[in-house]
This record gives C-alpha cells, structure tokens and sequence, in this order.
C-alpha cells in the first residue's frame, strides 16, 4: 500500500494494461504532425520589420500560399521532445548493428565541433582566413594515412558509399590513364558484399561479376583468379568482410589483381577491427574509404551525415579528386581546380565534412595510438564473447571460427520452430535491446551479424547475452507466441510495410472534409 | 582511458570464456608478416582537457564569420539559428540513434523525415520529396541521372547560371557514366538562349535559380521549350530561404527540384555536412534516389511511419538501384525541419523579406561609391559587382581591413574573364554597421 492506501503489490493490481482515452501510455506520448497542430501565423522565432526598401525581385515575387505551418518555441520543444522520445540510441543502450560500429560518441567533440574558429567558417572565405580549418583538414588526413600505410587521402567524399564511388573515379581515371578505359569495363564483387558496392560500380558504367565466397566464408586467390580476365578494371572487396572475417588471403588476392593490371578498392566498413594490428596500405588495397561516422564515432545522427574520405595508393594518388590541401612553407592552401592535374575532378561543393573531420580527429586524439589499438582489441574481444557465449543455443555458420568485431550467427536454430530471424529481433525490442543486423550478409540464410563494439562494459554484454539465451531457451521451449507477437511494448506494434509500399503516402495532405 | 569500460582483469576473463591463451589468438587470421606493433609515428592518449587545448588552439587560427562584417554566400549562407535548434539536435536519442530500419523503436525519426519531406514538397511546390541526400551540388548530380533514366537519353544541358561546383560535379558524373554534358558559357545576366541547346538528345536542362551570380529566373518558358522536345527541367537553388520570396520550381513548370539545405538550421561548418533537398513529381517516384518515409499502420491500426520503396534502393537491388547512396542527412535534416517548423509560414516569409531588405540596402549603398557597378536587375539576397580592381586581390585586402566582402567570381571561374566581378551576399545577421563598414573599407580599397 502506499500513503493513500492504494494497492502498490503486483497481486493486488490489476494486470491487464487498458486502453487509455488518448491512446497515450504514461510517458509514451502520441504525437500528432506539425500541419495537424501548426499555424500558418505563428511563428517561434521574432523578426524585426525590415527598413522601407524598394523590392528588386521584379516579376520574380512568389505569390501563392506556402502552406507550411508554425509552431511557437515551447510548443516546438515539446512536439520534437516526445518524438525523440520514440528512439533507441546508442546513449540509452547497445546498439549492436553489425556493419554500422554503433560505437558511444564522445560530447566533447560536439564542443569542439560547435566552436566558432570551425562552425563558423564559410568555405569560401580567403584562405588565409581559414588556416585553422586546413588544418584540421591536413592532421586528419596524415593521421588516416598512418593508419591504413596509404599514400595520400581524399578527403571530399560524404559518406561511404561517395567513398566507393570516388575511389572507383579513381580506378576508371588511372585506367583511361593506361588508354584501357573501354578495355577493363568489369569490377568483380563477391557476393557477400555490401549493396552499395554493385550499386557503385554500376553507377559509373561498369558492369558487375560476380565472385563466390568459400565455405569458410572468405574469398579466395582461385576465385579470383578464375574471375580475372583482361576486361576487369578492379576488385571490391570488404575487409574484414561481412561475415566478420579477416579475408586470410588478402595479400595474395592483392597480387593477383596487381598481375593481372586490376585495382584493388576495399571497402573499409570494418576498419574498427584493424586500426593498429594492421595496414591495409601493406596488404596491397589500392583505394578504402573510412566511414568516419563508425570508425571514429561522429554521431550517425538518425542516418546521417557521414564523412568517408578514401586512402589511396600512391598508384592511384595522383587522380584524387579536388579540392585538396597543399603546404606552401608556412601556409596551408586548397588546390581547387582538377585544371593541369591527373585529378579525376570534383565530386561535391566545397571541401567535405568539415564537421565530421573535427569530432574525427577530436576522437583520434583522444584515443592516441595506443586507445586506438586497444578499441579494436576490444572490440574484436567484445564480439568474440558474445560468439562463444551464444554459440551454444544459436547457430553460427564457420562453427567455432574467431571473428573479427561481428559475431555473424544464421537461422539453422530456428528450423522447424516456424519462427524467423526477424521475430527473434522483434522479440529483442521487448527486452530492451535495438535488434543486431538482419538479412545481412546475404549468402548466410537468415542472418544475424552482431557488433557489439568497444564501448560495452562487461557487466552491459552479460546481460545483454543472458536475455538472447533466455529469448533462445523460449525458442526452444515452443513460446512462439512470445515471438511472434513482438514487440508488445515498444512505442508501436509491428507495421504493415506491405501497405506502405502498394499504396505510399510520401507527405501530409489535408484531409478531405467529411 | 575513459571511453573504454573494460579492465584488464575482464578482458583476461572474457578470453578465458572464448578459450584463447592471450588477444593476438583472436587476430591470428591477419598473417604474421602484415601484423604492426601499433602506430609508432602517432602521440598516446590525450586527456579531455588536453584535447580541448588542442582543437581550441586550430580553431583560433581561423577567422570565424561571426567576428567581421560577413558578406560571403555562393552556395553557404550564415543565418540566425534558433537556441531551440541546437538544442534539440543533441538529443541522445536524434543525435545518436542510427538510420530507422526497426521502426518500432525508430517512429521519432521516422515521423520527422515525414514532416521534413512535407516541408520540403510545400516549399518547393513539388509534390513529393525524399528524406535529404549530401549535398546541393550532389543532389543535382543525383537528378542529373535520374532523368537520364526517365528520358532513356544521355545528355545534360547546363545553366551557365548553375553554380560551378555543382556543373563541375554533374560534369565528373557524365563523364564517367559515359554520358553527355554541354554547359553554357558562365552568364553574369541571365542573357543565355537555353532553348536553342535543346536537342532531341536531351534528357534534362539544369537551371539555378536564383543563380550563381544572383539573378532569380523564369523557368517557365524554358520547361515549355524542354517539355515540347521529351527533355526533363531541373530547378536548382542554393538557398532555401530564397523560395520564402521567389517562385518556387513547382509554379514555374520543374520536373526535378534540387538544392542545399544548409541555409535552414544549419551552421557553416566549412562547408559539410549539409544537406541536399529533392524533390519531384509523384509520377517520377520510383526512378528517385534516396530514403523515402512513408505513411502506414501498425499491428493495432495506429498511424505509423516506415522507411518505403526501398526496391529503389542499393541494399535491395543492388546493381540495378536508382543510386548507391546510403547514408543520407538525418541530423541536418532535423535541424531545418526545426528550424522551418519554429519560423511557419509567416516568419519564413518575414525573414526572405529581411534578407531581400539588406541585400537591396547594401546594393544601393555600394553602388553609389565610384567606379562600382552592380550587375543585377534583379536579385534577392545575392548579387554581382564589377570593380575597377582584380577581385581576388580586392578581396584579400578587404580581408586585410577586417571585412568579409564576398566572393571573387575567378576563384571558383579562373577562365571566364571575370576577373573584376565579386559576388555578394546579405543575409538577416548584416546590420547598418555592417554595411557602413564594408562600404567605407571598399572605397578605400579601390
């Protein structure tokens, strides 16, 4: 009982949650849209009148409506307040995405990145008024270079997917270089890849081969060997791969792409597993973007913006794109025109994420050589437990191989209990816990690809591995239904993606009046 | 180290249970030749303060735009940002909450790229817009090809009004897809005949308006000339706050609209991480790139959102997707949907209208000093001056006189022969002190 005699024991209170007037449940609020609330006149922000001018738009002027509704501040703070309140995130618990390194972001480098000497800068300011920002520019990219013992880094590619396509200009510039650009019109992908990989090659007039992946989930010199002809511009290929494993015969594959006059990109997703144990400059890679965003934990933001500047071997070094930084004694300057250069030319405005490039570097500092180090042995660590913990009740598809910073497991343990890996990731939003990775890699049926990353205690992955074995035991004891009915709880049940797609409402329109 | 939970003591544990003697067990798949002892030529870890020390020491090296009078546009514009913007932003659960594939625990995000894309359609006059993409200059590449793709043509025409980093990253594109590009001679005034470099070839004409140099333009007559030969228009802005004043690419007859968002919410930064706006015809939906929220329900009939079409998309199709692009926005996104949200309608107009204000303001103040000549008939906040000295070199030595006074039109169009032109921008943060100060150091400039 509690001071007005109401009942607090569990017995004595009625179990079943019901229905509220407001479909509201306590602290989760249901929020309706701005243009179902907003105004048209009210505004949060206060705007003096404007002194008398004389308006040069001439018949520019636009007229009609805009239709866009306004909230005042508190009405504004409350509206995005409840609906952030129906995320998961990284600071309210794991977030164990395979291929994402959901790993903490560090509030010092949103400080740092906010300061006025780097937020406030224009891009197109003199450059003498901007030293401070090329030098961030230049320190990350000689501490890039000392990671991956690469040549030279790109830095304007925007994400990791703008980092394939730059190191694939790249690849097709130094080709045309060699006079073999209609020649080499292949690129061999293995088939775990990521989707972006293909998607990258085609979009620049490639065509795609394909390359298997062995049994034990590694690509190896006969496949690529047999994949080689006189047509392929090059290879792409993860390391460590999506199946969270180091591809063993890397060097091997690097020499026969180098013999057969081919490229080797290598998408670097995984770099979290290898910073400091080794260089992918050594094993042969000629190009691999970096997804600062993971590696180096600039906040992913709800999907973004990345940054994935692309190291580059010195065969590929002089087709960078502009613009880049150069030293000039005691100044730094931008090389902004690809003009009298081998440079491929410009892939986006301006000079890249800057933003991103602060946190990064703030991240990198931080850590020194030997954090760095350590958070890919922990992090390899963290994964490797979590793998030997569960590999028992679950499945994984290279037995008791180690992994790299992914423990990848498949559906094998599902068989024949009519449930699939996405009620299992369902059932673990019941629990708490933001799903691992579905359906991906796509060569294991009914993945699940694990990343734990450095930034879990302990005492965090015990528990978070005692509630996929009990989810597991409930697998095997038959509580389908526990599955099945995933997520209860959550801020939503599951959705109708089905209805979303046939019949898709992309934006808010009036209703029409009953 | 303080981002790291593990001790050594666990670290021994958590081996034990794996079954591995010591860590390199677990890295033994890397051959021993390539393994490295660590990064020798890098400095150990650096306290918080430390760190601090660092950064705040390169950031003093620059000028930041707050501390002059600030007159630089040309694709990135220094606004007033609303406290509450930021703020909200570094919510945990924006701020590090990853792309909304579990929309169960994803609906925050999800329902504000709803809202975003919304605001986005409406500002534009489009009817559908997808959930942000890089960049300005990477968005109209983007529409670049998807009109090639619903044309079943190759070949681009371009505005030689279009911003020339955006030409030049369209131009990077076509000529490694294989494709055709004719960009037209730069066009201080807005004088080029775009009809007559349409052919039956011709999948799209890219047009900014307002352009590079200032000018706002009617695309209407151009969509006919583009319409009557099957060719798809492109509207290009750099400025969201312009379509606050200007018509919008939706009234005048676009296909495709196209542009940085950085103006709404969104603090310079050197130029990224920004975020490219799209937008387009319902009818063109399933050729366009990019993540796309869509309208649903859940298991118990409530009003949900969730990422949709995603056949369009890399993960699912592969090589056969409408792009390669994954990661999108999100953040940037947020925070000129909040910061469009805060101003409505009505500020939004309000503040256009302020912007136009100081920009008419300081036209007709720079043009009374001798030997200054302002370009433009029209303009809203933007517009171009010839001077009677070298502009790169007017440039630095107002620089020198603590003024930020534009940009000079041959750093980004080294061989157009505008050496003597600048372009010059105001936006709501320019006082009457500020353009005091840039006229008086001006004259004594020149």
């Amino acid at each position: 009982m509690n001071k007005q005699g109401r009942p607090t024991r569990p017995e004595d209170v009625a179990a079943k949650a019901r229905a509220t007037f407001t479909g509201n449940r306590a602290l989760d609020i249901e929020e309706a849209l701005i243009f179902e609330t907003g105004r048209f006149d009210a505004t949060g922000v206060d705007l003096d009148d404007p002194a008398p001018f004389q308006s040069r738009l001439g018949p520019h002027a636009r007229e009609g409506a805009l239709n866009l509704p306004g909230l005042t501040e508190p009405e504004a703070l409350r509206h995005y307040v409840r609906l952030s309140r129906d995320n998961y995130s990284i600071d309210a618990g794991i977030y164990p995405l395979g291929s994402c390194t959901m790993k903490h972001n560090p509030r010092l480098n949103e400080r740092i990145a906010r300061l006025p000497g780097f937020a406030d800068v224009h891009p197109l300011q003199p450059v003498s008024t901007a030293q401070g920002a090329l030098a961030v520019i230049d320190a990350l990219a000689k501490a890039l270079m000392t990671m991956t013992g690469m040549s030279a880094v790109a830095m304007p590619p925007k994400a990791g997917a703008h980092g394939e396509l730059c190191g694939m200009m790249a690849i097709k510039a130094a080709i045309e270089a060699r006079g073999e650009r209609e020649t080499r019109r292949v690129v061999l992908v293995p088939d775990s890849a990521h989707g972006t990989n293909p998607a990258t090659a085609a979009l620049i007039g490639f065509s795609v081969r394909p390359v298997p992946a062995g049994e034990d989930g590694n690509v190896s010199v006969e496949a690529v060997k047999s994949a080689l002809a006189p047509d392929v511009a090059a290879i792409m290929l993860t390391n460590p791969n999506t199946c969270g494993l180091f591809e063993r015969q890397i060097a091997g594959i690097a020499e026969a792409l180098h013999g057969a006059g081919a490229y080797f990109y290598c998408d670097g997703a995984n770099f979290n597993a290898i910073v400091g144990k080794t260089r992918p400059g050594d094993l042969g890679v000629d190009a691999m973007h970096i997804n600062l965003h993971k590696t180096f934990s600039t906040p992913h933001g709800g999907g973004g913006p990345g940054a994935g500047p692309v190291a580059l071997s010195s065969r590929l070094a002089p087709y960078a794109p502009v613009p880049f930084v150069a030293r000039e004694g005691d100044e730094l300057n931008l090389v902004e025109h690809a003009e009298g250069t081998a440079s491929f030319g410009r892939m986006s405005a301006f000079h890249g994420q800057m933003g991103m490039f602060v946190r990064a570097l703030s991240f990198i500092l931080s850590h020194g050589a030997d954090g760095l180090r350590q958070a890919s042995e922990d992090a390899v660590l963290s994964a490797n437990y979590v793998r030997a913990c569960l590999n028992d009740v679950m499945s994984a598809p290279f037995g008791d191989r180690p992994c790299m910073h992914e423990a990848l497991f498949d559906d094998r343990w599902l068989k024949d209990t009519g449930l699939t890996t996405l009620d299992f990731a369902k059932a673990m939003i019941d629990e708490g816990y933001h799903p691992m990775t579905v359906y991906f890699p796509l060569i294991v049926h009914g993945a699940m690809l694990i990343e734990p990353t450095e930034s879990e205690s302990k005492a965090g992955l015990d528990l978070f591995i005692m509630t996929l074995r009990y989810l597991a035991f409930a697998v095997k004891a038959g509580d389908r239904e526990r599955l099945l009915s995933a997520p209860v709880f959550a801020p939503r049940r599951r959705l109708d993606e089905t209805r979303a797609a046939r019949q898709p409402v992309l934006r808010w329109t009036r209703p029409a009046p009953a | 180290m303080r981002y790291l939970p593990l001790d050594a003591s666990e670290r021994e544990a958590m081996l034990t249970r794996i079954g591995v003697p010591d860590i390199d067990a677990l890295f033994a798949d890397i051959p021993p030749e390539y393994r490295i002892e660590g990064l020798l030529d890098m400095p150990l870890a650096m306290s918080e303060m430390a760190v601090e020390r660092a950064m705040t020491a390169m950031a003093r090296r620059s000028v930041a735009a707050g501390s002059a009078p600030f007159f630089l546009g040309a694709g990135a514009y220094r606004r007033h940002i609303p406290a509450s913007v930021d703020h909200l932003i570094q919510r945990s659960e924006f701020l590090t909450s990853y792309t909304p594939y579990q929309p169960e625990i994803a609906q925050g995000t999800l329902q504000v790229l709803f809202e975003f894309q919304t605001q986005v359609a409406a500002l534009t006059g489009m009817e559908v817009a997808n959930a942000s993409m890089y960049d300005g200059s990477t968005a109209c590449g983007e529409a670049m090809l998807m009109a090639h793709r619903l044309t079943r043509r190759g070949k681009a025409v371009l505005s030689g009004g279009v911003h020339p980093h955006y030409a030049e990253v369209a131009a990077t594109l076509a000529h490694m897809a294989d494709e055709k590009i004719t960009r037209l001679p730069p066009d201080v005034v807005a004088c080029e005949d775009i009809a007559a470099a349409i052919d039956d070839e011709t999948s799209c004409v890219i047009v900014q308006s307002p352009d590079f140099f200032g000018n706002p333009r009617d695309l209407s007559t151009i969509a006919a000339a583009a319409h009557a030969r099957g060719a798809q228009v492109i509207a290009v802005f750099t400025d969201p706050v312009a379509l606050g004043a200007v018509r919008s690419p939706g009234e005048m007859d676009a296909d495709i609209a196209v542009g940085e968002g950085q103006g709404l919410g969104n603090a310079l930064n050197f130029g990224g991480p920004y975020l490219g706006l799209f937008a387009t015809r319902m009818k063109n939906v399933r050729q366009m790139p990019g993540r796309l929220a869509g309208e649903t329900v859940d298991a118990e009939g409530r009003r949900s959102f969730v990422l949709t079409l995603s056949t369009r998309e890399q993960h699912i199709r592969r090589e056969r997707a409408t792009s390669n692009i994954c990661t999108n926005s999100g953040l940037c996104a947020l925070a000129f949907s909040i910061h469009l949200t805060l101003l409505g309608e009505r500020g939004l107009r309000r503040l256009a209208e302020i912007n136009h204000a100081n920009a008419v303001q300081l036209a007709d103040r720079l043009s009374s000093i001798r030997g200054v000549e302002v370009l433009n008939t029209h303009f809203f906040n933007e517009f171009t001056v010839r001077t009677p000295r070298p502009s790169v070199d007017l440039i630095e030595a107002l620089a020198r006189r603590g003024v930020i006074g534009g940009l000079p039109v041959s750093r980004l169009l080294p061989d157009a022969g505008l050496d003597d032109c600048v372009i010059v921008a105001s936006t709501e943060v320019n006082t009457d002190d500020d353009r005091a100060a840039y006229a008086k150091a001006l004259s004594e400039c020149l």
